[in-house]
């Protein structure tokens, strides 16, 4: 039971993860570069911040690195209209 | 063509010079400023101090960024404003001529007054410079005495940790920043500062910062108690920079004063950011803000104005989302009331309407983490802190700066409710779209 819940909830985490892209909320941010600094393969997620540009980059692997440090609860992840069900 | 002059490189004047360049593209745009760093995250240097990120990280413009915006930099402190003459003088020996100029010199740390404040080991955190300071102070101490009270305190005191010292921290009353927190609240963070090691001392002051060859080696309180550091970090607030407005003779007050177009008492001269204290024609008062996202709109309002169109402040809600002691905190609104005796002015990162708390009533829905504060008036939200979880927090912001009437769920806002369903479902049913912008 235990094995299933655990499957179950690793199921959704891969989902959101593979149909979402990360949004900045630019009246949150100041610019510190945290997420720059932690994005593993160097989008320069700050600067969509400043933009007002949701992160788009086909090489972002939305890993959830910058959204999990934001230290101002800037970014967030949306589901893109590209894998919704039934695509 | 016309000429520019900006005063300050900080988010204010980035923001008004993006603006005059969009707006003027032949216009001559000159910027003063005496931070050696030029444009950085001002709020991302308690980052830099606690580790999270390399000091390269703080910079926010590349030199691609720079490039379209064409501007003259001119590296100093603007020392006197000529206002009939139109001429501003930079470090006493170079003069710029404007038409319009604006004045986005932001504010400053206060110092402590008590005898001892002028040893090495003191310290402020108001830009690159302090950071690298108090780093490299870091290395060599073991201990530190935070005073003050506000965001920047308590980062101080994060930072410190951070790095490796032992931290006492000072506050004069029962609790921290009590005219923002309630007690539930204040608890709350100190109880997680002292879950990470932090001595809390209440009701303690500082009565002298002790030193030798210059250097401190600690502090004795009001109560006669001595504690031995090498740091004593100072977060009590700041003060707008306006000794070129005052000795040029523009009006101030907490702030140089300002209209809704940000026009100072001389016509071709703006004020902007945490240097202005700016007239709302809602409230009649004139109020002065030290946060982020106010200072970058006044600097796109006045840069509009600058070029002779017409474009006011339209105060919007004031809110701060920071991680304070671990928790991620959104003070939204008016929360609280009276002051903090940890604080002798604004503290950087706050709003004044923070403290302007009307008629309400106060209600509470507590976790174990979580938290939410709501401030009810007869008809809508006013104000509310959401600690942790932040789900509620954009629907929140939404209901309060769009002044919803709450009238169908007042009776079920009571002592007890489960609070966050209860937002939501209205939030929800109001069909208001969480704001991306």
């Amino acid at each position: 039971m235990g094995i299933q819940i655990s499957l179950s909830r690793e199921f959704q985490r891969r989902e959101v993860l593979v149909s979402g892209h990360v949004v900045p909320k630019p009246g949150r941010c100041v610019q510190c570069g945290i997420c720059s600094f932690n994005c593993p393969i160097g989008i320069d997620v700050r600067r969509h911040a400043w933009l007002g540009e949701h992160i788009e980059a086909s090489q972002c692997l939305t890993c959830g690195e910058c959204v999990r440090r934001c230290p101002r609860g800037v970014l967030s992840f949306e589901r893109t209209e590209l894998f919704m069900k039934g695509f | 063509m016309n000429r520019y002059v900006i005063v300050g490189t900080g988010v204010t004047g980035v923001t008004a010079l993006n603006t005059l360049r969009t707006n003027d593209p032949s216009a001559e745009i000159s910027m003063v400023g005496d931070d050696p760093h030029g444009f950085y995250s001002r709020p991302g240097i308690v980052y830099y101090l606690n580790g999270e990120i390399p000091e390269n990280q703080l910079p926010i413009f590349s030199k691609k960024d720079w490039k379209p915006l064409n501007v003259h930099f001119v590296k100093g402190v603007a020392s006197r404003l000529d206002l009939r003459n139109h001429l501003l003088e930079i470090d006493s020996s170079s003069v710029l001529k404007y038409d319009r100029l604006l004045i986005a010199s932001g504010s400053t740390a206060v110092t402590l007054t008590i005898p001892g404040a002028c040893l090495k080991g003191v310290v402020k955190l108001d830009d690159f410079e302090d950071t690298r300071h108090i780093i490299s102070l870091a290395r060599h101490a073991n201990c530190a005495v935070v005073v003050g009270g506000g965001i920047i305190a308590v980062e101080l005191v994060e930072g410190l940790m951070a790095r490796g010292l032992k931290v006492h921290y000072f506050l004069r009353g029962d609790r921290y920043w009590p005219n923002v927190l309630d007690e539930k609240e204040s608890r709350l963070l100190e109880h997680r500062l002292a879950e990470d090691g932090v001595i809390l001392h209440y009701q303690t002051e500082a009565a002298e910062v002790l030193g030798k060859r210059g250097k401190v080696v600690g502090v004795r309180t009001t109560k006669g108690e001595t504690i031995r550091c090498q740091v004593v970090a100072v977060g009590i607030g700041v003060k707008p920079r306006m000794e070129l407005a005052k000795s040029a003779g523009l009006a101030t007050d907490r702030g140089i004063l300002t209209d809704e177009t940000l026009q100072t008492s001389s016509p071709d001269v703006f004020a902007a950011g945490d240097v202005s204290q700016v007239h709302d024609p809602q409230s009649g008062k004139s109020i002065v803000d030290t946060l982020w996202h106010p200072a970058l709109d006044k600097g796109k309002v006045a840069a509009i104005n600058m070029t002779g169109k017409r474009s006011t402040y339209v105060r919007t809600l004031t809110t701060n989302v920071l991680r304070l002691a671990g928790v991620l905190t959104s003070i939204i609104g008016a929360v609280g009331s009276g002051v903090d005796d940890d604080l002798v002015s604004v503290a950087r990162g706050s709003s004044e309407t923070w403290h302007e708390l009307p008629n309400t009533i106060s209600l509470e829905s507590n976790g174990d983490v979580n938290h939410v504060r709501l401030m009810i008036g007869e008809k809508k939200l006013v104000g509310a802190i959401v600690m942790g979880d932040q789900k509620l927090s954009d629907p929140i912001q939404e209901l309060i700066s769009s002044k919803v009437d709450i009238s169908s769920i007042r009776n079920l806002l009571i002592p007890g409710a489960p609070l966050g369903q209860i937002i939501m479902d209205f939030w929800s049913a109001h069909k208001l779209p969480v704001r991306s912008a």
